[in-house]
């Protein structure tokens, strides 16, 4: 440790003081001449996480979920952390802080991080046990539990919070009503227009509004628990109230210190983010900065990197924040910029608003029609990051400014390029990384997209700003003349869609004459599987057909998948997961005769281990006659479709999720692709299939289906994205038929739909227009391909074991009945696994042979 | 060791499989051969069946492929190449394995044990 020791206390575990410890560790990873000894006090029984995103606590995310660090972390970091532990007591001469329990911290530094509260309205009866705030994951805990005694809820505030407290209720069951003082919704960022619009959207969807209402008390009610008597003698009855009437700054500490305090609340602070007293500092909500307080994330966040910097002697300052938003409430798509309301003197606006489509644009410019000031976007964002990239760097606007929120009439897309922003753009507002910064990555060696990410944090925050990262990398990428390599190995010099087409077009039905037209060589481990693949997508040929086997890798060639040792797997498809008593015996007993290991895995079904290749044919050919097929655990194909237990014993589901997931395993069984495919079918909102961490995800709905797609667990988890709402069966099979198909004409070799997708010119738009409105015209021609795929199935075990030649495959000598003495498997919690390299030494060196070894362990 | 060559009748012609492997247990010993098909000529090839990193006899079971000019194996287990006419391991230089002689007589595969 240095000499130099700071002691530096943080007062608040929220999102910024999180972001403060971050940034003021990060400091002391470079920077070893001062050490800083950092104390974070929590008023909450937790440390930091996210509330940006809290609704969705309540369709599933748990408190883990939300979790914006770990005590591992922390305590990784070096930071010493206090739970429960709010702060009661500020010494500044002593420069200590006292907690609850009585605890001092003694503190060179002190960063209050206090944050905010729930402001409830000073109205007669407001205390009562139902009447409710929208803040902490306490809250919400609160709020799950009344909401389950209660039949109706009100969410009392229409502004930004208010409306997605209502969607939670709204999400969880009640019928809800939304009542608002001023006359309109979400007054602060949108107009009168637009507030009107949104209106009707949220009406739509059941939730009630009520505006213009100022609620004077409330008593006990007659059909509900309560009754909201309002000031002009109309009333309300509800079970719940919840209150989100705005927030204020948590500086109830600072007044008792008299550190300067504004008139309205908040500690005051300068660009250093420092407050009255030279040695504490204020950020976030509680800070109160040219007589404004910020109530968003990104604003924080530079208020902490402020107070960081100037501890460390850096020169980053707070300089204000623009507080545009985008944001989707009960999905419906709300953006809000700059002078929404028209307030610069000379301000002139544009209004484009489509009703039939529920669509509300309004640009607002200055007085020459030059620059931008601010806009309104209800019902579609699409242009937000258009929009404020002109906004924020003051670039130029085109002869015609309405153009930018017009519909694009012909294809030419309104969007701004990459090279029309200048380096100073902030393309990531949460962690302020601005275009010069992308570009110093590249210098500094990053060379794609997660490089770029993950040393920028860029689009790491609220994500708001991922199509317009890509852009940019994606532009300095072609500045760069990186030029993207697609061969798919020595051998041939295409990409894994380029044989596609060679081998569809060409009609070319083996390896040998693919190699003799298009390429040279022997082949290998990438691209004969690859074409093996491809083959088995265009014509859907048995794979141990000969002509075939020779390009299987082993686990295709031997239909398992081998095993550390050299043994395989046996894994019979469970459909939806759903099995009956008598299969789950036959299993039982099948893996008794030949001495399985079993355990049953993540995509619902039950994997048998330790077979060796001789022990395959009798194996399968046992499960077989009991009903069971191949779950093509070995291939590159449909692996499960994992189900939730659905409407037909679940309280909550609203469809048959078995029974969906079943037909559509059925169908999509043995479809070869570039990569193994997972589905998930959820039978309610509650996901308890985990659809969309799958390729194909489906969530029932009270009308349908709602169809999510490319998502992925794994290595790089990715949620799928939305792609269409309460399809159909048909309409569902139709779309899932095309995008399959789709990826599997189209993707590289070894790339996941995720991927694929994301690498799509256009992504998830591209993706619809060319699945939805068949703007290729393939559609019909993508469904037929994979009709003969479903029409020519076979189980390939059932083909194998039938026919001599191909058992003939599943030997283990040529020339010889016995069986590899090298394998040894010893027992561990009563069943088998492969021995260790010691244990066979130990084995070996105890002089029995393996022969002998096996007996006395097996036996 | 002997230089005589001993060649032994192993199995029919007809129990290997063109562009891939089978295995034999040869006094105990497991050995993998190969039948290549290239162009218009046909090549036998027999190495050890044993996975020297892998550590499990599996080469049998590995896929054909080719690197320049050498024909490959191509380990199942974690994809290691060996060459079939050197034994040499292509990515690690620290290995090799053991490389036997093949040939077709009439109808019958042999190989070449040291006696």
């Amino acid at each position: 440790m240095s000499a130099n020791t700071v002691n530096i206390v943080v007062v608040g575990n929220g999102m910024v003081g999180h972001h403060f410890v971050e940034q003021i560790t990060n400091h002391g990873k470079t920077d070893d001449s001062v050490h800083y000894n950092v104390t974070v006090l929590s008023a909450e029984p937790r440390l930091a996480y996210d509330r940006v995103h809290l609704s969705e606590y309540f369709s599933g995310k748990t408190a883990d979920d939300l979790a914006l660090t770990t005590p591992e972390q922390y305590s990784a970091l070096g930071v010493d952390f206090h739970l429960d532990a709010a702060v009661v007591d500020i010494d500044k001469q002593a420069k200590s802080v006292k907690t609850k329990s009585g605890q001092t911290f003694a503190y060179d530094k002190l960063i209050m991080a206090t944050g905010s509260y729930p402001f409830v309205p000073p109205i007669e009866g407001n205390d009562q046990p139902h009447c409710l705030v929208y803040r902490t994951i306490e809250d919400l805990e609160d709020i799950s539990a009344s909401s389950k005694v209660s039949k109706t809820g009100v969410v009392v505030g229409g502004g930004l919070l208010g409306l997605e407290a209502a969607n939670a209720l709204r999400e969880a069951g009640l019928e809800t009503h939304v009542v608002e003082f001023a006359p309109q919704l979400m007054a602060v960022q949108v107009d009168t227009g637009g507030g009107r619009l949104l209106r009707d959207k949220i009406e739509s969807l059941g939730v009630q509004v009520h505006t213009q209402k100022a609620t004077q008390r409330i008593e006990a009610g007659e059909t509900s628990r309560y009754r909201m008597c309002f000031a002009d003698g109309d009333f309300l009855e509800t079970d719940m109230i919840l209150f989100s009437a705005g927030i204020r700054p948590q500086d109830t500490l600072a007044r008792q210190y008299d550190l300067n305090i504004g008139e309205r609340g908040g500690i005051i602070v300068n660009n250093h983010c420092l407050t009255s007293d030279p040695d504490i500092y204020a950020i976030g909500e509680c800070a109160l900065w040219n007589n404004f307080i910020f109530g968003l994330v990104a604003p924080g966040y530079t208020m902490a990197r402020a107070a960081a910097s100037h501890i460390t002697g850096g020169d980053v300052e707070f300089l204000g924040a623009d507080m545009s938003t985008k944001l989707k409430l009960m999905g419906v798509e709300v953006g809000s910029i700059g002078d929404a309301h028209a307030r610069i003197p000379g301000a002139q606006t544009y209004i484009y608003e489509n009703q039939p489509d529920g669509v509300y644009k309004k640009i607002v410019v200055n007085r020459e029609q030059s620059v931008l000031l601010g806009a309104v976007l209800v019902g579609d964002t699409s242009d937000y990051d258009t929009l404020l990239q002109y906004a924020l760097n003051g670039i130029d606007l085109p002869e015609h400014p309405e153009s930018l929120i017009l519909p694009a009439s012909g294809d030419a897309p309104a969007g701004l390029g990459a090279d029309a922003l200048p380096d100073t753009a902030t393309i990531c507002s949460c962690h302020n990384v601005s275009k010069g910064d992308i570009i110093a990555a590249f210098d500094g060696g990053a060379c794609d997209l997660s490089a770029v990410k993950s040393c920028t944090k860029a689009s790491t925050g609220c994500g708001g700003c991922s199509a317009l990262l890509k852009t940019v990398v994606d532009s300095e990428l072609g500045k760069r003349g990186v030029e993207v390599k697609k061969d798919i190995c020595e051998h041939f010099a295409y990409s894994r869609q380029e044989l596609y087409h060679m081998v569809k077009v060409g009609k070319i039905k083996s390896f040998d004459a693919l190699v003799e037209k298009h390429g040279h060589g022997l082949g290998c481990e990438i691209c004969k599987p690859a074409v093996g693949s491809i083959m088995a997508s265009v014509w859907n040929d048995f794979v141990l057909e000969k002509p075939h086997v020779a390009l299987q890798d082993t686990n295709d060639t031997y239909l398992g998948n081998m095993q550390k040792n050299g043994t395989y797997s046996v894994v019979p498809r469970i459909a939806g997961g759903e099995i009956t008593p008598d299969k789950l015996i036959v299993l039982g007993q099948v893996a008794k005769k030949y001495n399985l290991y079993t355990k049953v895995t993540g995509g619902q079904r039950i994997d048998l281990f330790g077979a060796r290749v001789e022990q395959l044919p009798p194996i399968w050919e046992a499960l077989i006659a009991a009903g069971f097929e191949t779950g093509h655990a070995y291939a590159k194909s449909l692996r499960t479709v994992k189900s939730c237990v659905g409407s037909t014993w679940c309280r909550y589901g609203v469809q048959d999720s078995v029974g969906q997931a079943i037909d559509l395993e059925n169908r999509y069984k043995g479809l070869r692709a570039p990569h193994k495919i997972k589905f998930g079918v959820s039978g309610c909102t509650r996901e308890c299939a985990e659809a969309q961490s799958k390729d194909i995800g489906i969530i029932a709905t009270e009308n349908g289906w709602n169809l999510y797609v490319c998502g992925n667990g794994g290595m790089k988890p990715r949620h799928g994205d939305l792609f269409a709402t309460d399809l159909d069966d048909a309409t569902l099979v139709k779309y899932i038929d095309r995008v399959l198909m789709f990826y599997v004409a189209t993707a590289d070799r070894l790339q996941r739909t995720s991927v694929w997708m994301d690498n799509l010119e256009g992504g998830l738009a591209y993706l619809q227009d060319v699945v939805i409105n068949d703007s290729l015209g393939l559609g019909e021609e993508l469904e037929r391909q994979m009709q003969h795929i479903a029409d020519t199935y076979q189980c390939e075990w059932k083909t194998a074991i039938e026919s001599e030649e191909s058992r003939k495959r599943f030997r283990q000598f040529v020339n010889s009945d016995e069986s590899d003495k090298q394998i040894v498997f010893v027992q561990e919690r009563e069943q088998i696994r492969p021995a260790t390299e010691s244990e066979l030494d130990e084995l070996k060196r105890s002089a029995k042979s393996a022969e002998q070894i096996i007996d006395v362990e097996l036996v | 060791m002997s230089t005589v060559k001993n060649w032994t009748d192993i199995c029919n012609l007809g129990d290997l499989v063109d562009n891939s492997g089978v295995c034999a247990l040869v006094n105990g010993e497991q050995v993998a051969i190969f039948k290549i098909k290239q162009r218009d000529e046909t090549y036998y090839y027999a190495i050890s069946n044993w996975d020297p990193i892998g550590k499990a006899n599996v080469l049998y079971r590995g896929l054909i492929g080719s690197v320049a000019d050498k024909t490959v194996v191509i380990s199942p287990l974690f994809k290691q190449r060996y060459c079939l006419a050197s034994g040499e391991c292509l990515d690690d230089e620290q290995r090799q394995v053991n490389v036997f002689g093949v040939r077709v007589e009439g109808n019958k595969v042999q190989l070449a044990l040291a006696s």
